[in-house]
Formats: C-alpha cells, structure tokens, sequence
C-alpha cells in the first residue's frame, strides 16, 4: 500500500517536472544564487572586487551587536512595519468587505480598478506625488486653506507621519486583495443563517466573518510586513531627518562607503529576525486562522 | 532607490563588456550624470570635429566610480576623478600616464592646479585638471536681505527647521571640521565636531542627496540655507532662474579639484586625449558656463574668457577668497568608515 502511493506520488512528480522546470530553473538563476553570494560576501573582510586581499571573519555580524545604533534602527524598523500594518488593517479591511459583499457587477469593477491602480504607477512616482500634496504651500495645504474659513498649517513633508502615509497606501493594495479573495469565498447562506439566528452586526462580525476571514489578513499582514521593516526609499524622501531606519543604514553600506560585507551581514540579520518574528507568531496565527 | 541602479549596472556592465568590444573611433567616458560631459551639444560638436563617437557611462558615488573601472578593465577611455581619489585609483593600477603633449590645452591649466601634488606621481602626470570648485553654503534670496559671511547662520534660531545639509558622511564631518575652526585633512579634535554636528541637527528640515532636492526645496520656499555646491548653485541661479545665491563664509569652504584620467587598458588613448583637449577647451567652458552652469575650470585662459563679473571669474578667482579655503586631500577607507560611524549615529539619536 505505502509503496503504491510512493510511486504513484514519484510518476506524478516526474510528469509534474516539466511544469516545474521554469519556475525552479529561475528561483535558482535569480534568487538563489545572488543570495548565497551575499551570504558567501557577509563573511568576508574585503570585496573580491577590490582586488585587495581578503579572508573570512565574523566582525561584520558582530559589529552589529557591538554597536547599539543597529539595535535602536531595527527596533524603530520593526515598530515602523507594525504601524504600516495596523494602518493597513484599518484601511484595507473594511474596504476588502465592501468590494466582496455590498458591491456587485459594474461599480465592483470600478472600485477594484481604482485599488489596483497605485500598483501601475512607479513606486518613485508615487513617492514624489506625496512629496508634493504633504508639504507646506503644497496640494492638501493649499485645497484646504480654499475651503477652510479659518487659516490652517499643513506641513506633514519630511516627519515620521509622511513616511506611515507613504508606505500604507503603497501597501494598502496587497491587505484589500488578500482579503477580498477570502471574504468572497464566505458562503453567503452562512450570513443569512447567522441573522436568521439573531445575531447582531457586531457579533456577526466578530463570531463568523473576521474568523472566516482571517487567512486573508494574516497573509495580507506577512506580504505588507515584511517589506516594511526593510524599506529604505520612502522613508529617506518622505522622512527628511527622522528618515534613518534599518533599510537606509544597509543602503548606506552598499552605496555610500561600498562595505557590501557589512550592508549583507546587516540584511541577513533583518531577515533572520523577521523570519524568527514570523515562526513566533505562526502557532497563534494558525490557531486564529 | 539608488539600489535598483546599482544591481542594474552589474548585470548590465556584464553584457556591456561582451558585447561592446569597443571599436576604435569610439570614447568612453565616465563621469557624473548631467556634468558636462554628456550636454549634448558638447558631445555633437566634439564628434563634428574629431569623427571620434561619444558613448556616456555614468556613477553615482566614487566608491562606483572605482568599482566600473575594476569590474570592466579596457571598456573606458575616459574617467573622471575627484583628485582626492587619484591616489587609490593609482594605487589600484587602475589609471596609466597621460601624454600631456598631446593635449595642448594643457599648457593653460594653472600651474598650481596642473602641478598638484594629488595628480603627479614619479614626474608623471596622472591627472588633467578640469574643473574645481566649492562646497560651501547657498541661500534662498527671498529669506535674506542681506546674504550672511558667517558658517554659524547655519544655526541661527531663526532658521530652525530650514536648513539643509548633504547626506554625506565626508562632507558633514569636513563642514563640521570648518566650523569648528579645524583643518579638513587633519581633524585633530573629532569631539568638537561631533558636537558642533550635533547642535545643527535640531535646525534641519532633511537632507539632500542630488541638486535636484535642493532646487525644488527652493522653488518650494522650504528651506532658507543649507550646504550646496559652487557650480550647482550657479546651474541652480542661471540654468533654473532660482532664487539661489552661493555664500563663500568666511571660516572658509571645502574645495574639490576634479580631473580627468585615462584608464589602463583603453583601447582609445588618442581619441581620449582629444576628448581631455575638448572638455578643457575655453571655447566648451565658456558655453557650458553660458548655457548650463559650471564649476570653476582649471584652465587660466578658460576662466579670462568669461565676461569680467562672472561669478566664476570675480568670486572665485577672488584672492581673498583663495585664501580661506580648503582642498580636499584623500582620505582613507578607514576614516570613511569612522566618519559614516559618526554620521549615521547623528542621523539616529535625532530620532
């Protein structure tokens, strides 16, 4: 019997392989191999490159814990992915529920159209297009003070606030269409159902939607997360002098003193951490979900 | 945002170094973007006259500068170095010896320029001169009546939360260094400039990172000062009708000599020598002044060509003026280290 299924799982394997082939033939081209020569470079004192002699060393991962500068960027870089996330939440779901459940046919598409457009446009652009609105004399200050009797200043540009506006509408996107595919698959009778039980808006929100929904938002929530906590454009256009966080200081490394073996150690410890904060927090999310 | 570039040359300088077997009538020069080399007008007039084709690369820091010519030895015919890294680029056998006979501008470059000690090794010239200039500071017209001598405005109250410095380890350590009364290659007391540093973070709105920041801050009215340098102030006043004016204060300014060198390995060494001929050529320089904005050139002959109260020739040619600044000398990896240390510690206690 367990030899049966073995070789049936192994002849579907092999007919499997050509479907396979490109994807893993690309992971392995694109991915896998300029990862594990950074992971080869975060264990060397000197780039190859420079033609300058060079031997393996730990120094770059332990300058990390040497100096507490890289502790209170990962922790501002975390608590900034939190923020994103939360704001992603707050805006992403609600409209997610809209789009699944109250809209139907025409407007549907519309509104989804107008949720995925922010993914057509460069991510510099749209960076630029907030640069403009947010500062002082700039859109939102200008429209409001037209319409406001009372004179108000709106100067959000170069503040940590610019740089949450920035990231969640760049990543708002992922959280609607995370949870518009698992709100739509609710079966429509289960609802109907828990009214006919007489349960109020509130608990059929809490007792069967958001539970029935939680795939989406976990998924939605690691895909905004992640990203995040490395982002290093956003804040450095929109954060001015509070716009120094984990992402920014690797950039630093790799463009401004060339230390590509420190700027790898560095990414690979944020990976490890947010791989580490992730395996932590799978137990609690797949009982949740 | 710089990185998508990055990862982009090194795959691209792959195909370019196969497939780009560089043919005998073409220059390849590397230079900043946007830095006279690549003015189209420039590049058309000097294939008009030489039939040598012009083909552009381009860095973002010198760091890259030096990392192009590693990774693609034979693909440059031209490079421009910041003096300050003749030395490394040397050191690294990455530059050969420049036939100044066959560049007859060469004659009129200012013998303290030609003769700098950063460009001449052995009695060999590794270097021409091309261009120098100022990082000091610029101001927006419309915040000052009368434009202000001192480094210190830089922390006047009245300025809090309009002021704007480079994001640049070296810089802000050697503009610390001027204020603080110390010389740039020598800084003997680091803690005064840490705390000199330290005290102009309150007065920043952000900081800039390319010309273009800082002129739409200006356009924008968000900033009064900041640091910026000598010949993007002019581009910014004459190219883009700003209301920007260079303040040379008088505990004086970093100076920084760019030169052009000829890679080992080119496969154009005349085509490049004719190339250095033209860039140093008062004829480009009074038209790239003229249209665009430009540093100061290191041709004497050059500089006598601009109308007498042009700011490069009254300004910059200044005496006064020559006395109080400072050149830029190399520095070393490690201190580049120490400094990015101390600038990035800045950047996050401001948190």
């Amino acid at each position: 019997m367990a030899g049966q299924v073995a070789t049936g799982s192994r002849r579907g394997l092999r007919s499997a392989l050509p479907l396979l082939l490109p994807a893993y033939l690309w992971l392995t081209v694109a991915i896998f191999l300029p990862l594990s020569a950074m992971v080869f470079f975060s264990f060397m004192t000197e780039l190859p490159l420079s033609g300058k002699a060079w031997s393996f060393t730990l120094d770059n991962y332990a300058s990390f814990f040497s100096q507490p500068l890289y502790l209170t960027l990962l922790a501002a870089s975390l608590r900034l992915g939190l923020e994103v996330t939360l704001w992603c939440v707050v805006i992403g779901y609600p409209a997610a529920y809209v789009l699944a459940k109250v809209l139907r046919g025409r407007s549907r598409e519309a509104i989804f159209l107008l949720v995925i457009l922010p993914f057509w446009s460069n991510g510099l652009v749209r960076i630029f297009s907030w640069a403009m609105v947010l500062r002082e004399g700039g859109i939102l200050d200008t429209a409001l003070n037209a319409v406001l009797p009372f004179k108000i200043n709106i100067d959000l540009m170069y503040s940590y606030p610019a740089v949450i506006i920035g990231l969640v509408h760049s990543y708002v996107p992922y959280m609607v269409l995370t949870c518009y595919l698992t709100l739509q698959a609710i079966d429509d009778s289960l609802i109907e159902a828990g009214r006919s039980l007489g349960a109020s808006r509130l608990q059929m929100l809490k007792r069967v939607i958001i539970p029935l929904s939680m795939p989406g938002l976990v998924a939605g929530a690691a895909l905004i997360f992640v990203p995040v906590v490395g982002s290093f454009m956003e804040p450095r256009i929109l954060g001015g002098r509070t716009g120094t966080f984990y992402g920014t200081i690797i950039e630093d490394q790799f463009v401004a003193v060339f230390n590509w073996p420190l700027g790898a150690a560095l990414s690979f410890i944020l990976l490890a951490v947010v791989l580490v904060i992730l395996a932590l927090a799978s137990p609690v999310l797949r009982r949740a979900a | 945002m710089r990185m998508p570039k990055l990862t982009a040359f090194l795959t691209a300088t792959a195909v370019f170094a196969s497939a780009l077997a560089a043919t005998a009538d073409e220059v390849h020069v590397l230079n900043w973007k946007g830095y006279g080399a690549d003015e189209p007008w420039a590049i058309a007039a000097f294939e008009k006259a030489t039939g040598n084709k012009v083909v552009n690369d381009f860095f973002n820091s010198e760091q890259e500068m030096l990392t192009k010519l590693r990774t693609n030895p034979g693909l440059y015919d031209v490079v421009m170095i910041n003096a300050a890294f003749n030395d490394q680029a040397l050191a690294e056998k990455l530059i050969q010896p420049i036939d100044v006979s066959k560049i007859p501008n060469y004659a009129d470059i200012s013998p303290d320029k030609a003769g700098s000690p950063m460009l001449n090794h052995d009695g060999k010239v590794f270097g021409v001169p091309w261009v120098w200039g100022l990082t000091a500071l610029a101001i927006n017209e419309k915040a000052f009546e009368t434009p202000p001598t001192s480094i210190g405005e830089m922390w006047n109250e009245a300025h809090k939360g309009r002021v704007t410095i480079r994001d640049d380890a070296v810089e802000a350590v050697q503009f610390g260094a001027i204020a603080t009364g110390q010389n740039i290659n020598d800084i003997k007391d680091m803690e005064a400039v840490k705390a000199k540093l330290t005290s102009l973070m309150p007065q920043i709105r952000t900081f800039w990172s390319s010309e273009n920041d800082w002129n739409q801050m200006v356009a924008s009215n968000q900033i009064d000062i900041g640091t910026y340098w000598s010949g993007s102030a002019d581009r910014a006043k004459t190219h883009f009708k700003l209301p920007v004016s260079l303040v040379i204060p008088g505990e004086g300014a970093v100076a920084w000599l760019d030169a052009f060198s000829i890679p080992v390995g080119a496969k154009n060494v005349a085509g490049a020598e004719a190339f250095i001929n033209y860039m140093i050529d008062p004829k480009f320089y009074v038209e790239w002044v003229t249209k665009v904005g430009a540093p100061v050139s290191a041709n004497a002959k050059a500089v006598a060509a601009l109308p007498e109260d042009a700011f490069n020739r009254k300004v910059m040619g200044d005496p006064e003026v020559a006395k109080r600044i400072q050149f830029q000398a190399p520095i070393t990896d490690a201190q580049r280290e120490a400094y990015l240390a101390l600038w990035q510690e800045l950047k996050v206690n401001v948190k």
